[in-house]
């Protein structure tokens, strides 16, 4: 989706300003959010491609409005409500009205360091042949899809070479959708900076991006 | 503070009530059975005390003195850093890229804020905003004087764009001057900024 989050190349966002010893935190609010999305990720009700999905459905105006962890909470709420486990009713007054529906599913404090340990892989096994060769050229897809992808707009409809085969992946097109893993080969594809950037682009300059099969055409 | 003007540190005006929101928000998913206190606990204390850029930094060190390691790293990023202990939520696909006196390296996520946990704890404010995300697949020079780098003109630098759940963990050159200094040493020069491609690691004058 061509939403806010898709920002490479936009202009006018200013300097990178970076602080100088950054707390890892900037507010106890903060931990809860990151800890209550975890947590709440945990109930298994959405991928982590639906969970992105939610936050950058954020509106322009709430995405650039908004600091990180604000659009955390943002993203978790919609999620917890979307599956049935919130209520705005519940939010305004601050307490549950009706029973969880996944309680079965409860991440413990004892269980919750082997979910970190173990993250959320995203490799699955080989069943296909890969269409591309490291060294092949290929152009990415022109397109402008209403839903979930992980192409960005910058790097549509270029031709890049392909740097490494990466074997095959969780597609996030249809996974942020309940439309299932449907795996893919995936590709790091790297581009030459003119070639995404024309003139603007810095000399010396390339650009990768990791590119899932079907966003690729031999060129 | 918004997340297009993080560095106007603004964040003040929303806290209170971000801060009553979020606890009602933890009330609820505690009372319907849904969240255990305990275990948002163990998170926040996992990012905020036992994972962070340390964890690179030794992988880092031992990728300087010890070429079987360094070769193991290049071929297979996430056994070798797995063989730290370092493992798991974002850092499941680890791949290492080497930077050269020819080419130098620097990560982004335009698209989100992906970031490799395991070794670099959770990511800094300004790699998870709008004027990183954007700039830096474009400038990457301009974007390194404002951390102030500056390569020299021959270097060419690659941009990795994580759009995929691959993680990239860039592997600053050894900087000169640090000659027989200990493992434990070398991972002191390695900062947090060096491992994303923003900034370069310290000569022992600096550190």
């Amino acid at each position: 989706m061509d939403g806010p989050q898709d920002l490479g190349g936009k202009r006018n966002f200013g300097p990178i300003n970076p602080e100088q010893d950054e707390p890892i935190f900037h507010a106890e609010w903060e931990k809860k959010v990151l800890g209550l999305t975890i947590a709440s990720n945990g109930l298994g009700h959405w991928s982590i491609d639906e969970g992105r999905f939610a936050r950058e459905s954020l509106s322009p105006q709430q995405y650039y409005g908004l600091s990180y962890y604000e659009i955390w909470y943002e993203g978790v709420t919609a999620l917890l409500k979307k599956h049935g486990e919130l209520t705005d009713a519940e939010l305004a007054v601050g307490k549950a009205l009706q029973p969880g529906l996944r309680t079965d599913r409860k991440v413990t404090g004892e269980a919750m360091p082997k979910v970190l340990a173990s993250g959320g892989p995203s490799e699955r096994p080989q069943s296909s042949e890969p269409l591309f060769a490291v060294g092949q050229k290929v152009r990415t897809k022109l397109a402008h899809p209403a839903g979930h992808t992980r192409l960005p707009n910058y790097a549509r409809d270029k031709i890049g070479v392909v740097q490494a085969l990466r074997g095959v992946h969780v597609f996030p097109d249809t996974s942020a959708h309940g439309a299932g893993e449907q795996p893919q080969w995936l590709y790091t594809v790297e581009f030459d900076g003119a070639a995404l950037w024309g003139a603007d682009a810095e000399p010396g300059l390339s650009n990768t991006i990791d590119a899932w099969e079907s966003y690729l055409d031999p060129a | 503070m918004k997340i297009s003007d993080h560095h106007d540190h603004e964040h003040d005006n929303h806290l209170s009530d971000m801060d009553a929101k979020v606890r009602a928000l933890q009330t609820i998913l505690v009372e319907k059975g849904l969240v255990d206190p305990a275990a948002v606990d163990v998170v926040v204390e996992t990012y905020e005390h036992r994972v962070g850029p340390r964890n690179g930094a030794r992988v880092v060190a031992k990728a300087w003195v010890d070429p079987e390691f360094r070769a193991w790293l290049e071929k297979d990023a996430s056994a070798a850093i797995n063989s730290f202990g370092f493992e798991g939520r974002q850092g499941e696909h680890m791949y290492a890229v080497f930077n050269t006196p020819e080419q130098h390296n620097m990560v982004v996520c335009t698209l989100c804020s992906c970031y490799p946990w395991p070794v670099l704890g959770l990511p800094p404010v300004w790699y998870k905003s709008p004027p990183y995300r954007s700039r830096v697949v474009y400038e990457p020079r301009k974007v390194l004087g404002e951390f102030g780098v500056e390569l020299p003109d021959s270097t060419k630098i690659k941009v990795w764009d994580s759009t995929a759940e691959l993680r990239y963990l860039v592997i600053p050159m050894r900087p000169e001057g640090s000659d027989g200094l200990s493992e434990e040493e070398l991972a002191d020069l390695v900062t947090r900024d060096s491992m994303i491609g923003t900034g370069l690691a310290l000569t022992p004058e600096q550190e």
